[in-house]
């Protein structure tokens, strides 16, 4: 019994986790909560009916299917970017650096009027992309550009500073036991870096699920093409039909809390297999 | 020092009571709630009952203003925000405070002439300057290639109205349900981008450039051919429209408890009265007073209208047989 209580050297863990407890349940799970109870007033036949509605499931492929691929994209040229930042020095960095930041502060419904009237055909990249047959503006792609846009700074950020901390050395070390460059990157860097882009593809694969006022303004919203679910809600409480817009909203919920979690398992995992699991 | 300190901070206490006190008895507040393209409208109308109210009743109002999307707001008054007044722009924004907690009598539209609708507008089409698509009626928005710009009707009291308006010209010219049913299934498959409400599709149209032509009320097509300049835009009036009437509404929970009723009720009154109306008709509604009307008809041509009421039942079976959810509006779009 006695063995089983470690050591802390700052007291208080009752009193931290009590907090803890206390904060989360007031923030989060009493507000979800009330979603879920809020959902029970349909019968089980009504909430099948509405979260199965064919035009709502249609906006759960494009939300969940937009966000995964958005998340996908910023894990790649995030990690770029990351990389830049981290390891060149180059003039006007440090603006870089900071603008990276700006989808972060921005409101949502700036970032989207701007990107509309951007790819707008009567806009400064629209009026060259239409002609080649790119429509952006009003379809799902310009879905898909919101949400690369808002998502971006989430893996710059987790993967930056892993990057700093990795030394030249293990590079150097590689090349030195005759490793290619892709090996290196592969073999050494690459395992390195995967818990912190798994957490910058969770958050930014999150937050493109809840997005809302970016994508609005771009999206064209058009039913069983370009409407997304959090619009379905909205048009749902536009309609007084709570009981309706938080079924949609607790599966939107359970959906995305799966899939955190299976990323999050998936995080756990590549950090045990590669050692970095203190 | 603990003892003085409490001493003068009941003082302040008192005093502080006694301001609010004073106040209230000298300054009487009401909040109009209302919807989203009303805010110019009631910014003018504000003033002048002031100082009506002052005229009549010697004691000073002030009106405060909130303004959204019609159906948000008035989830919002359904929600505990303490609205005197509702303006609207669609009746069943008000219905709902009559069901949804009693907020509004029931027979809130025998409170006020004209069903308690003290203007008017209507639903006509925008087109780009010259009309390059020759644009005169509701069949050239059914056109293969036209794009039609119309804000969500599901959303925007404004889109309800466009779709009801062009169901009801197809009603007339086909005969049948199914051939008015055929008629705007057509419409909306013209339709590129659907936005939450009127302003929103206006961006588009006028903005983005998106769209042969632009559906909306006439007030707003006034406004964008003024603001943007009519050397840009042209308003086309089809042979058949929709009268969009805005209602008005005491909301009795509110003002009993409040005790504004008297100063909501002339409020909504003042609306009605030439000075009133005259408002009306510089933000570019339909005022109801024919002195006024007569006044300003150059602004106003001549058009046919029908009313919810008259043609399709009323708001209550419209929103049953075309809004509600799996109703015809969802199967019309799931079509496309």
């Amino acid at each position: 019994m006695a063995a089983a209580r470690t050591f802390r050297v700052l007291p208080g863990f009752n009193l931290t986790l009590g907090y803890t407890l206390g904060y989360m349940s007031l923030l989060i799970l009493i507000p979800l909560a009330a979603v879920f109870l809020k959902t029970t007033e349909l019968t089980w036949g009504e909430f099948i009916d509405v979260v199965t509605a064919p035009q709502v499931v249609a906006t759960y492929k494009l939300s969940f299917g937009a966000s995964l691929l958005a998340a996908a994209i910023n894990a790649v040229f995030g990690l770029m970017l990351a990389w830049a930042l981290v390891r060149y020095s180059f003039p006007g960095k440090k603006i870089v650096d900071a603008l990276v930041d700006l989808p972060f502060a921005l409101p949502t419904a700036v970032a989207g009027i701007a990107l509309t009237a951007l790819y707008a055909k009567n806009g400064w990249l629209g009026q060259y992309l239409e002609p080649i047959g790119i429509k952006v503006a009003f379809t799902p792609l310009g879905v898909l550009v919101a949400l690369v846009f808002i998502g971006l700074p989430f893996v710059v950020r987790t993967v930056q500073p892993i990057l700093e901390d990795l030394d030249t050395e293990l590079e150097e070390a590689a090349t030195c036991l005759g490793a290619q460059r892709w090996q290196t990157f592969r073999h050494v860097i690459l395992p390195i870096l995967l818990p912190a882009l798994m957490t910058g593809f969770a958050l930014a694969f999150a937050r493109a699920v809840g997005e809302y006022g970016s994508v609005i303004f771009i999206a064209g919203n058009l039913p069983y093409v370009s409407e997304i679910t959090p619009l379905m809600i909205i048009t749902k409480l536009e309609q007084y039909d709570y009981r309706g817009a938080t079924a949609i909203a607790s599966v939107m919920l359970l959906f995305s809390f799966t899939l955190l979690l299976i990323i999050n398992g998936l995080q756990a995992w590549t950090a045990k297999r590669t050692g970095r699991d203190r | 020092m603990t003892h003085s300190l409490k001493k003068s901070l009941r003082r302040s206490f008192a005093a502080l009571a006694f301001l609010t006190a004073g106040a209230a008895f000298a300054q009487t507040t009401i909040l109009n709630v209302s919807y989203d393209v009303s805010r110019e409208l009631y910014k003018d109308i504000n003033p002048a009952f002031r100082a009506a109210w002052k005229k009549q009743s010697g004691a000073d109002v002030t009106v405060n203003q909130s303004h959204g999307g019609s159906s948000k707001q008035a989830g919002a008054v359904i929600g505990g925000l303490e609205a005197d007044v509702i303006t609207m722009n669609q009746s069943p924004d008000i219905d709902i405070l009559v069901e949804r907690g009693g907020l509004v009598a029931a027979d809130w539209r025998k409170q006020f002439p004209h069903d308690a609708t003290p203007y008017t507008t209507t639903t006509v089409f925008l087109v780009r300057k010259g009309n390059p698509k020759n644009i005169k009626d509701w069949d050239d928005l059914i056109r293969p290639g036209y794009q039609v710009i119309v804000p969500n009707p599901k959303t925007s009291g404004n889109g309800r109205y466009t779709y009801l308006a062009a169901w009801g010209y197809a009603l007339d010219k086909t005969g049948s349900e199914a051939g008015a049913r055929d008629f705007v299934s057509k419409l909306f498959a013209n339709v590129p981008v659907l936005d939450g409400g009127g302003r929103g599709a206006t961006t588009t149209f006028t903005q983005r450039d998106v769209g042969d032509v632009l559906v909306t009320f006439e007030n707003e097509a006034i406004l964008i051919a003024q603001e943007l300049g009519s050397s840009k835009f042209d308003i086309v009036y089809p042979s058949l429209s929709i009268e969009a009437a805005a209602p008005v509404a005491v909301v009795q929970k509110v003002a009993a408890k409040r005790g504004t009723e008297k100063v909501a009720r002339a409020y909504l009154d003042f609306l009605y009265t030439p000075a009133g109306q005259e408002i009306v008709a510089k933000h570019d509604f339909r005022p109801r007073d024919p002195a006024v009307l007569k006044k300003h008809v150059a602004k106003y041509p001549n058009i046919r209208t029908f009313t919810v009421e008259q043609k399709l039942g009323g708001w209550a079976t419209v929103q049953k047989a075309h809004f509600a959810d799996g109703a015809l509006y969802d199967q019309i779009v799931a079509r496309k």
